[in-house]
């Protein structure tokens, strides 16, 4: 299997095997047959007028397929959902990207897209949230805004004519990500949600399921309006910082152990479903944070061999459980 | 030399048309966007691939289709006699140029413009037939990566030894200076898309070596069908609704 080698013992591979057996004859049931690989045909029924979707190619007056992947039919329109790919960027989409390059008036975002990602400079709230022109200074700051290497939440905006894929970041919830970790997984265990930014309370910490497979789990940070935070907060926090031990700054910097602690749960909680190849969202995360937790697992055990053995029991637990209610 | 013994068995135990023991293994490489170990018998080789991405060089860039790039490397322990050779010699560049060539012509490349594909293929051992495993290592690990083609690609060679056409020919057969057919096919088209041969060979008995290598192509391709319908279902099963 991709990216795991573990070293299983025989009552393991016994458990692990039973496993997937379970899922593959729970998923053989769901869908007959729509699993195609390249230069497959795809029965259509020539009579009706269809549509030929991505994936799709027409050859000797026969629809076939061009990539690996799930045929899916919506009306008229027959296309192949592939699995293994690239992220391919839709309007709207919420990403989270690497900076590779600041350039003039923009940063060039790596997003795991064929090309780099575009954000302008004109298209991304101001640090202190007042709405005007940019000017030659606001261009010349850029590097306090965002740095090469810096990775970076935002939303797609749109390809431009000229073929760029242009995003945007015109929300305080978009932005500069620090004090976490970056996951990558391949983006078609990523469900497209009405939510990928979830705040779980109870870690105290951000977890954003950036469409395009980028995963982000860092400390939770207060989306607040600057402007709001007005100037007279400034001078009593100057009095504190007087009597204080700790700095304000250094007080800003820290992140207190519990919470670095989840999120590194979390993090492995997303590399063990990414490399088992489970479908990735919020509930399931959690459940294996705690299930981790129930299990009294330190975070490191949590990429050993029996979790994965543990968790792919679970996964083949739930997914036999709303067959059977229904 | 005898290449075929009276019984009418080759070196290492085949009959003239047997093929070597097959094996494909998707997903080896962790990092990669696609990758695949391929084996014909003895011959291990392993193909990475990723892309598309953003080209590298600028000036190479096109506005209407993919770039494909392909480079192929033999590691030093793949032979018997362990030599050092300069990377970029003219064997292992040509070989690049074969596969690049072959892969370009079933990949998509105008679905993908302004952007890189790189395909890395390097041979494990060699005992025989690297160009034509590359070419299937290659063609597993371009489908892995989700990149979209016409068809697969498969390849096999033959060769004509003692009077009889011989399918798939191992390192001593290779070496033994007789004519070496590789053929390349598109086996959903029916098209050739690679054909090389050493030395000479007569007109008639070249039909029926390229007809045998097209064969084995055939073979080759159903197998590589079936690896790839397995992990596209295993994919697909586990990562449920």
């Amino acid at each position: 299997m991709r990216g795991l080698q573990l070293s299983l013992d025989k009552g393991q591979k016994l458990r692990f095997e039973r496993a997937f057996e379970v899922l593959e004859s729970l998923s053989s049931k769901a869908n007959s047959d729509a699993s195609v690989i390249v230069a497959d045909d795809i029965s259509v029924n020539n009579e009706d007028a269809i549509l030929k979707g991505h994936g799709t190619a027409e050859m000797n007056d026969r629809l076939v397929a061009t990539l690996c992947g799930v045929v899916e039919r919506v009306n008229k329109l027959v296309y192949v959902r592939p699995l293994r790919a690239r992220y391919k960027p839709e309007i709207g989409d919420i990403i989270i990207g690497r900076v590779i390059e600041v350039a003039p008036k923009r940063w060039k975002l790596e997003i795991n897209f064929s090309q780099d990602a575009v954000l302008m400079l004109s298209s991304m709230n101001l640090p202190d949230g007042i709405q005007r022109r940019r000017t030659a200074v606001d261009e010349l700051n850029m590097r306090s805004i965002f740095e090469e290497n810096g990775v970076i939440c935002a939303e797609v905006r749109g390809f431009q004519h000229d073929g760029c894929l242009h995003l945007q970041a015109r929300s305080q919830k978009y932005g500069k990500l620090k004090r976490g970790q970056l996951l990558t997984i391949p983006p078609y265990l990523v469900k497209k949600r009405k939510q990928h930014f979830h705040h779980l309370d109870q870690y105290g910490i951000d977890l954003i399921l950036g469409c395009n497979g980028f995963v982000w789990v860092g400390e939770h940070v207060d989306v607040r309006d600057d402007m709001v935070e007005d100037l007279s907060d400034k001078s009593e926090k100057q009095k504190v910082k007087s009597w204080n031990t700790l700095g304000d700054e250094e007080v800003e910097a820290y992140t207190p152990p519990d919470t670095r602690q989840n999120i590194c749960r979390s993090a492995n909680a997303v590399r063990v479903l990414s490399t088992l190849g489970f479908t990735i969202t919020v509930e399931i995360i959690t459940e294996i944070v705690e299930l981790s937790k129930s299990m009294d697992l330190e975070v490191h055990e949590m990429l050993g061999a029996e979790f994965y053995v543990i968790v792919a029991e679970n996964e083949a637990e739930r997914r036999s459980l709303p067959t059977k209610r229904r | 030399m005898e290449f075929v013994n009276p019984e009418g068995l080759r070196l290492d135990g085949r009959r003239p048309m047997e093929m070597r023991q097959l094996r494909a293994e998707i997903g080896v490489v962790s990092k990669a966007d696609g990758s695949a170990v391929f084996e014909m018998g003895n011959t291990k080789v392993i193909a990475a691939v990723y892309g598309p991405r953003e080209v590298q060089n600028r000036s190479q860039q096109s506005n209407d289709q993919a770039l494909v790039r392909c480079e192929y490397s033999m590691a030093n322990f793949s032979t018997g006699d362990r030599m050092r050779k300069p990377k970029g010699d003219r064997r292992s560049t040509e070989i690049s140029m074969v596969i690049r060539q072959t892969m370009e012509a079933c990949i998509l490349t105008h679905l993908m413009p302004r952007s890189q594909i790189d395909i890395f293929v390097q041979v494990l051992q060699a005992d025989g037939g690297t160009r034509s495993a590359c070419i299937n290592a290659a063609t597993l690990a371009l489908a892995d990566a989700g990149i979209p083609m016409t068809d697969i690609v498969t390849s096999c060679s033959a060769g004509f030894l003692n009077g009889t056409p011989l399918l798939d020919l191992n390192y001593v057969e290779d070496s033994a200076g007789g004519p070496d057919v590789t053929v390349g096919i598109l086996p959903k088209l029916d098209k050739v898309t690679l054909l090389q041969m050493d030395s000479k060979l007569q007109m008639e008995t070249f039909e029926t070596v390229m007809q045998l290598a097209t064969e084995g192509c055939k073979a080759v391709a159903s197998y590589i069908r079936e690896v790839l319908l397995e992990n596209t279902k295993q994919l697909e099963s586990r990562r449920g609704v």
